[in-house]
């Protein structure tokens, strides 16, 4: 990563938005940010751009995973709090 | 109705999963250092305006947001979710306890007129008092339609027809527009403000965040720039 390589914004670009969606991680921020740098430094050394290129497909997923949990937690949350008379009428 | 402009309305209230603990002089609930967000059926609301503005329906939205300047922050989601313009109406904070429905009913129908909005889109309640008060007064003061707890919204021409949760069932109601209606959960889900959407409504306008720097109070008439944030500054008795 330290290298000039071409896909270091991208990388770099992926940790800011995996930090920002490590916020409100129900395990709490400090646990998730741990976890990240772990899982970022494990693969610092790695060079090839298709190899590199995978693993920030495998990030975005993880965005796409942690958006899908927020919100159903929260609509799960919302519902519970508001919607008691669904279970009894429908 | 590609000239219509849509406000809704954001509430910054403490964040739904935060464990709500009372003050030890019982006076009220810890505020301090609690994590806020924007309040979920509010988020709701915006997300419906923004579907709208990207299906054409409408032109632009208008998010608006009542309290001490930490609003900014509700705002600024609201603006990286799609909203083209934030108004942020300034209390100061040693007010913003007595701030209810009634007075920011008060304040959104002012906007509403000043601002020429055809759709005022709110939600239902606020998860802190849930008042379930703030929509309903505000079509009455506008002399508006109304179409609470939506959990659909289409519009077509210039009339938008609300199927709504009610006890019992659904209910399904047509108003001619202008009109005001308050977002139930079922209505949609939410865009998640990403980093990026937000650091790109930051620096769109250089400008802009000096401009909502409160100690340049500055008038709102002579705010001629379009800056995505309006600070208008009001206290009440």
């Amino acid at each position: 990563m330290k290298m000039a390589n071409p896909l270091r914004g991208e990388v770099l670009t992926l940790y800011k938005n995996l930090l920002y969606f490590g916020r409100e991680y129900p395990k709490g921020a400090d646990y998730f940010k741990r976890r990240l740098k772990a899982a970022f430094l494990k693969n610092k050394d790695v060079k090839d751009p298709e190899k590199i290129r995978q693993l920030i497909a495998r990030g975005e997923f993880v965005i796409k995973e942690l958006e899908a949990l927020y919100f159903l937690r929260k609509y799960r949350a919302m519902k519970q709090r508001y919607h008691l008379e669904d279970d009894k009428t429908k | 109705m590609a000239e219509l402009r849509a406000l809704v309305g954001v509430k910054r209230v403490i964040d739904y999963a935060v464990k709500i603990r009372v003050k030890p002089d019982k006076t009220g609930v810890v505020t301090d250092g609690v994590k806020h967000s924007m309040n979920p059926f509010c988020e709701i609301a915006v997300e419906e305006a923004v579907r709208l503005k990207e299906k054409k329906l409408v032109k632009e939205v208008i998010a608006v947001s009542c309290g001490p300047k930490q609003c900014q922050e509700t705002l600024r989601t609201a603006l990286a979710m799609g909203a083209d313009r934030g108004i942020h109406v300034e209390v100061p904070e040693s007010e913003a306890e007595r701030l209810g429905p009634l007075q920011v009913s008060r304040v959104l129908t002012a906007l509403a007129q000043k601002e020429k909005a055809g759709l005022v889109l709110l939600g239902k309640q606020a998860i802190d008092d849930d008042c379930n008060q703030t929509g309903q007064m505000t079509a009455a003061m506008l002399d508006w339609p109304q179409g609470t707890f939506a959990s659909k919204l289409t519009l077509e021409g210039d009339k938008v027809t609300v199927e709504r949760e009610i006890d019992g069932g659904l209910e399904t109601i047509r108003l001619k527009l202008p009109a005001v209606v308050t977002a139930d959960l079922r209505l949609n889900e939410p865009r998640y403000a990403t980093l990026p959407n937000i650091m790109r409504r930051t620096t769109r306008q250089p400008g802009r965040w000096e401009a909502t720097n409160p100690s340049l109070h500055r008038p709102p008439s002579v705010v001629l720039q379009p800056l995505p944030v309006q600070v208008y500054h009001c206290t009440y008795s």
